[in-house]
């Protein structure tokens, strides 16, 4: 617990950090969203190219929207960072690092990275998204980070199933919860620390993963070295980093992170009306579909004639079944050719051949997946700016 | 003679960097340059404020028809939410400032 004084010492801490550090963060550029109050400095962090910063303490980089034209696979100095809380393990040690396997299993365990690396190893290609992504769009606009499209990113993560460790430690009849906590904390032992759960179904799936590895290297720092959970399909909110601690709960998890954030409305659409609070929430869960052009920005003055759109499309996990472009503002729809399938919890490239007739033109782009979800015409609206999925629309002008 | 001391030496210095796991993070993050903007009360917000976080997470929020109530809502919210010890005193100055300034 701190008292004013130490609030006060704080705050000189920092300045006087920032005086003694090296580095200098002068902002290389700025980039304006398109959106109200929109201008960001473009910054330059350890294990990351220029980025979209948010915020600098805790970190919070956006991806540079250009980076998803350039594959299917988010580079790791390119991928987007969240933190919710200041005290992160900068110095941890992963020679001495343990993840702690608690609470109702027969056997507790403390696993090195060592023991990990050990056991087998598994991948999966999968897209990881900030609950917030696209908050910035929200209409009326709502508190929070403001972020555009670029706090996602899909990675070929490397690691062990979090099932083959809970069969470790061996799962007590009755456990009702898994929660996952970080070496991430609070700076005040009055901030509820940051932890998640998951129902033991969920955990146990064999796809739910600890990953240390992210696209044939150690995940960068800032996106949770040395340990991560991995929730494919789920929103990162799940996916906690510096992750050291697992505990198995025979009741639903009550703590802030689970019970009072990160609450979505428990309506049909999980909308509301925009402007109202929904009656009842539930925690938010899975992906909504969503699919972007990347090769061409939004305002972009292009030639009348032949070009080929490109871009992405993915889900909460069932997969992509098709993608539908419309270059006359959504009256008529062609379907996109689809790129490799790299796992239904990838995101999905896709191509079409189109001909731009000059003028004003709105391009637009939905995604159908394997269990029938579409992209909706009108946003939805939730207070906490979750779950963006509009059609997207992209106005260029043809000459 | 020469050569093969000095591949002995570059072949024991591999197996020294290769045998250790890796070293420790000592990750630096750039200088915190975001700062508040001038405004009344600007002690009090600093003195309340950056111990927890930089000032681009208040810099950053959209600009609201009703600047005091959204202000006032995100301050009760770091007290109530986070355990902000604010002062009750210190309250109106900072949502002051904020719907002022922001």
């Amino acid at each position: 617990m701190f008292d004013r004084r130490d609030l006060l010492k704080g705050a000189g801490l920092a300045a006087m950090a920032a005086t003694l550090n090296a580095t200098k963060a002068l902002a290389l550029d700025t980039v304006t969203l398109p959106f109200a109050n929109g201008e960001r400095p473009l910054v330059k962090y350890p294990q990351k190219r220029p980025m979209i910063g948010l915020t600098s303490r805790p970190p919070q980089l956006e991806t540079p929207f250009a980076v998803f034209n350039d594959g299917p696979i988010t580079p790791n100095n390119a991928f987007f960072v969240r933190y919710h809380l200041s005290d992160i393990p900068y110095t941890l040690d992963p020679d001495k690092f343990t993840l702690e396997i608690k609470g109702k299993v027969d056997k507790p365990l403390k696993l090195s990275l060592k023991d990990i690396k050990k056991l087998k190893a598994t991948e999966i290609v999968a897209v990881n998204q900030c609950s917030g992504n696209s908050r910035g769009f929200f209409e009326p606009r709502v508190a929070g980070g403001q972020i555009a499209n670029g706090a996602m990113g899909n990675a070929r993560w490397r690691g062990v199933p979090l099932k083959a460790v809970l069969d470790m430690a061996g799962v007590q009849s009755g456990a009702k919860q898994v929660v996952f906590g970080g070496m991430d904390g609070p700076v005040s032992d009055k901030t509820p620390d940051f932890a998640k759960a998951l129902d033991l179904d969920h955990a146990a799936d064999g796809e739910v993963m600890l990953a240390y590895g992210m696209n044939g290297e150690d995940l960068p720092f800032l996106n949770g070295f040395p340990l991560r959970l991995i929730v494919p399909g789920y929103y990162g909110t799940y996916w906690v980093k510096h992750l050291n601690e697992i505990t198995v709960i025979d009741s639903v998890y009550d703590g802030f992170w689970m019970k009072s954030a990160y609450r979505i409305p428990d309506t049909p659409n999980n909308s509301v009306e925009p402007g109202t609070a929904p009656k009842a929430t539930i925690p938010i869960n899975r992906f909504t579909i969503r699919s972007f052009i990347t090769s061409v920005t939004d305002g972009a003055k292009l030639k009348a004639g032949r070009t080929t759109l490109r871009g992405i499309a993915f889900d909460g996990g069932k997969g992509i079944k098709q993608v539908e472009i419309s270059t006359d503002g959504g009256k008529t729809w062609a379907k996109a050719n689809l790129g490799k399938d790299l796992g239904k919890y990838s995101f999905r490239e896709w191509k079409l051949p189109v001909k731009l007739a000059a003028g004003q033109v709105e391009l637009k782009v939905r995604a159908t997946g394997n269990g029938g979800e579409m992209q909706p015409d009108t946003p939805r609206w939730n207070p906490a700016g979750y779950l963006r999925n509009v059609v997207e629309t992209t106005r260029v002008t043809v000459a | 003679m020469q050569r093969t001391v000095l591949l002995a030496a570059l072949l024991a210095l591999a197996a020294a960097v290769g045998s250790s796991l890796a070293a420790p993070v000592n990750y630096k993050n750039p200088d915190e340059v975001a700062a508040f903007k001038p405004g009344p009360n600007l002690d009090v917000v600093q003195g309340n404020c950056t111990a927890c976080h930089s000032s681009d997470y208040i810099a950053t929020q959209p600009q609201m028809k009703d600047k005091k109530g959204f202000w006032q809502a995100e301050v009760t919210k770091m007290i109530k939410v986070y355990g902000a010890p604010i002062d009750d005193a210190d309250v109106g100055k900072i949502v002051d400032y904020l719907a002022a300034t922001y």
